[in-house]
């Protein structure tokens, strides 16, 4: 029998315990950036792909198709290993030098520019979703494209798209772990760091599901209560 | 830009193409048919069957796959008291993970199934199993295919994080020769050009095969 002693004291016995909570921290900021960055460009990808221009539906739809169909793992490499030598020598040079982070900068830029896609595509589904008729009363009441946009077609589908919009920033957060391949401690990298100083991965692994677990019930538990706080009356309800 | 280094390295970066393909493969077969049996279990109407299957789901589901894999790699050795290897370890992690996505296919595809369908098999004195079998599955089956291509598409992308155990798959090499070569603009653009194609093919597959779908 392959003996092992479980000793679950690595979880908070210094300085491991440390290590964790800061994994912790770092996932759940890296993931909110990201989804920052991934909802202000996936806003701009859906419009470009649903604006009547041949030019911008072609460069919306090219990023969605090569986003979507490379592993974010190869993104996150080209990201980090690519990107930074391709750049001008001065560039290069100051990033290494002033960036003090850079693993986990690359990490929040690849994580946001993969996640957009995702987004565009179902902000863009939302857009799609209402009907022609709004378009037409809202243009004959002699608003501007861009005010159409603003104020009525964008406020709509931002309800419509809450519940799929729930289910990426869960993706996006759960993708957050990849970083650790580039040298991220966050949750997994952390837990992984752990075992390689203390031979009790079977712990931090389990520790750090219960944390993944733990933080998605909260998300899904506080969008199902901003959707009810949000709902347009008339509009259809979940559940 | 040296494109020579991939005609250098192309019978070893294959290789690892040929494992992605076996491990996308043995993941996509294995995770289909636990994903039908979880899916099925999330439609009964026995609690003791609905729990467990729906627990299942959802802990997979809340889970990143790379965290998956690392349990399992320290998990089994811990049950079966001796190392599985990285291939094995990795394929158990991709079926019990996409099992979970499979099982949410299964079940969209049988609910999008009328519910008077399931009654009129049973008033012709079918049974559970025989209903499932002759009238649900084969029209459910028919509305899965283009989740299933996508998830197919995934796979073959997810396959990339086996890379993690250390697993010789596509990407795995690629870094490898990058560490020998140091040619990672190359490289890493001539990985994802080949991962974009494979996945091109099938999402455009899936797309065609949504919209005659709709057509029918």
């Amino acid at each position: 029998m392959f003996s092992y002693e479980f000793d679950w004291s690595v979880l908070w016995r210094e300085p491991y315990g440390q290590w964790m909570l800061n994994g912790i921290w770092t996932t759940i900021h890296l993931s909110l950036l990201a989804w920052g960055i991934a909802v202000a460009l996936g806003l701009m990808v859906a419009v470009l792909r649903v604006l009547p221009n041949r030019i911008t539906r072609f460069i919306g739809g090219t990023y969605v198709e090569v986003i979507r169909n490379t592993p974010y793992l190869v993104q996150l490499f080209f990201w980090y290993f690519v990107v930074p030598s391709i750049l001008p020598e001065a560039s290069e040079k100051w990033l290494y030098d002033h960036v003090p982070d850079l693993p986990y900068w690359t990490g929040v830029i690849c994580l946001g520019v993969y996640t957009a896609s995702r987004v565009g595509e179902q902000i863009r589904a939302g857009m799609q979703s209402i009907p022609p008729e709004q378009y037409q009363a809202a243009f004959s009441t002699g608003l501007t494209t861009y005010q159409v946009y603003r104020h009525v077609i964008i406020p709509y589908s931002l309800r419509i798209i809450i519940p799929p919009f729930t289910t990426e920033f869960l993706t996006c957060f759960k993708n957050s772990a990849l970083t650790m391949t580039i040298g991220v401690l966050e949750t997994t990298g952390a837990s992984y760091l752990i075992d390689s100083y203390t031979w009790h991965g079977l712990e931090t692994t389990t520790a750090a599901s219960v944390v993944y677990i733990v933080i998605t019930l909260c998300v899904v538990f506080f969008m199902a209560w901003v959707e009810r706080r949000i709902h347009i009356p008339g509009m259809i309800k979940r559940g | 830009m040296d494109w020579a280094v991939i005609p250098r390295n192309l019978s070893f970066l294959l290789g690892g193409l040929v494992l992605t393909f076996e491990l996308a493969a043995i993941s996509l077969a294995g995770g289909f048919l636990l994903g039908i049996i979880m899916g099925l279990g999330r439609l009964s109407s026995r609690k003791w069957i609905y729990y467990p299957a729906s627990l299942y789901v959802n802990f997979f589901r809340s889970l990143p796959l790379i965290l998956v894999i690392f349990w399992f790699y320290f998990m089994v050795p811990f049950i079966i008291g001796r190392p599985l290897g990285d291939f094995l370890s990795a394929i158990i992690a991709f079926i019990a993970f996409e099992a979970a996505y499979f099982a949410e296919i299964v079940r969209g595809g049988i609910q999008s199934v009328p519910q008077g369908q399931v009654m009129a098999g049973y008033s012709t004195g079918l049974s559970y199993y025989e209903t499932m079998r002759h009238i649900i599955l084969p029209q459910a089956l028919r509305n899965m295919v283009p989740p299933i291509v996508t998830q197919c598409v995934i796979i073959f992308q997810d396959t990339s994080l086996a890379y993690v155990i250390g697993l010789k798959e596509f990407l795995r090499r690629t870094s490898l020769v990058d560490s020998r070569e140091l040619r990672s603009l190359e490289l890493y653009l001539f990985a994802g050009f080949v991962y974009l194609i494979f996945c091109s093919i099938g999402t455009i597959a899936s797309r065609r095969l949504e919209s005659r779908q709709i057509r029918r």
